[in-house]
């Protein structure tokens, strides 16, 4: 059974965005994804890094943690903030649903995150922060035995 | 992130090179507002075909500037060949609102 994991913590900067993306990736190639399968994986974490800068800490910078862990051929990728958190989080969800219209924000960062991964989880306190957990697992034909 | 703002056959032609997410979409937008109120031109095209990722903010960004193109009458376009780009603008909902073509001359035409 292969096995691994990887934990990366940064300040909530929008320069930190592609670093994101980039470094879950890289950790993701081992499984040997398809191009499609890898551009999927990076946008739902752009998706969920994002969230957590302008949402989370809409009143100021904090730390991001995002973890991956691969089983055999799936992966794992957890996004956590511990700003202030989700009300509703059914509404949220809801293509085309945002808090900051005024932002230009198009309200599907969680319908992009739910299409390109095969699950999506969102835990969430007022107050608190939010953890969203995303799975996706690899058709890659080369599997290592 | 790169973009080249331009006048093109009575259209302002906006190429994207690059990276569009929320961290490079405020600069990409204030540039591309800015030149379209100097430029004083209606029709938009919008070339993405040099894009090596965009998110959601993409979407945002778009949807922005079709408002944009509508208040004044314009047109907005999209020119893409790339099918990451395709995939998130067809589950955005904006393929009903904007087309989109293979190349430059063949938006211009249909313009
Ligand atoms: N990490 C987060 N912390 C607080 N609120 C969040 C977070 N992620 C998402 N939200 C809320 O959920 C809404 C929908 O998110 P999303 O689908 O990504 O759309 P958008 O980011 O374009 O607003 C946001 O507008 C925001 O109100
Ligand atoms: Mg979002």
């Amino acid at each position: 059974m292969e096995r691994n994991y990887m934990k990366l913590e940064f300040l909530s900067k929008s320069s930190n965005e592609s670093f994101a993306r980039v470094v879950v990736a890289a950790f993701a190639s081992q499984l040997d994804p398809t191009l499609e399968e890898l551009s999927d994986i990076k946008t739902a974490v752009s998706e969920a890094v994002t969230n957590a800068i302008i949402h989370g800490y809409e009143y100021g910078e904090g730390i991001i943690i995002v973890e991956a862990k691969i089983i055999d051929n799936e992966i794992e990728i957890l996004v956590e903030d511990k700003g202030m958190g989700i009300a509703d989080i059914k509404q949220a969800m809801e293509p085309f649903y945002t808090s900051k219209p005024n932002l230009e924000r198009s309200g599907m960062g969680f319908t992009v995150m739910e299409t390109f991964m095969d699950s999506l989880e969102i835990e969430s306190k007022k107050g608190e922060g939010t953890k969203v957990r995303m799975r996706k697992k690899f058709n890659s034909l080369s599997s290592k035995e | 992130m790169y973009i080249s703002v331009e006048k093109h056959k009575d259209n302002l032609l906006i190429q994207f090179k690059g990276e569009l997410d929320h961290h490079s979409s405020e600069i990409v937008r204030q540039k591309i507002d800015q030149q379209y109120h100097d430029h004083g031109i209606r029709n938009i095209i919008l070339d993405l075909r040099g894009l090596t990722f965009m998110d959601s903010s993409g979407i945002g960004l778009i949807m922005g500037r079709y408002k944009n193109c509508v208040e004044k009458k314009g047109k907005i376009s999209i020119v893409n060949d790339n099918p990451h780009v395709d995939k998130i603008l067809k589950m955005s909902g904006l393929l009903k609102i904007i087309n989109v073509y293979p190349t430059i001359e063949s938006a211009i035409e249909n313009i």
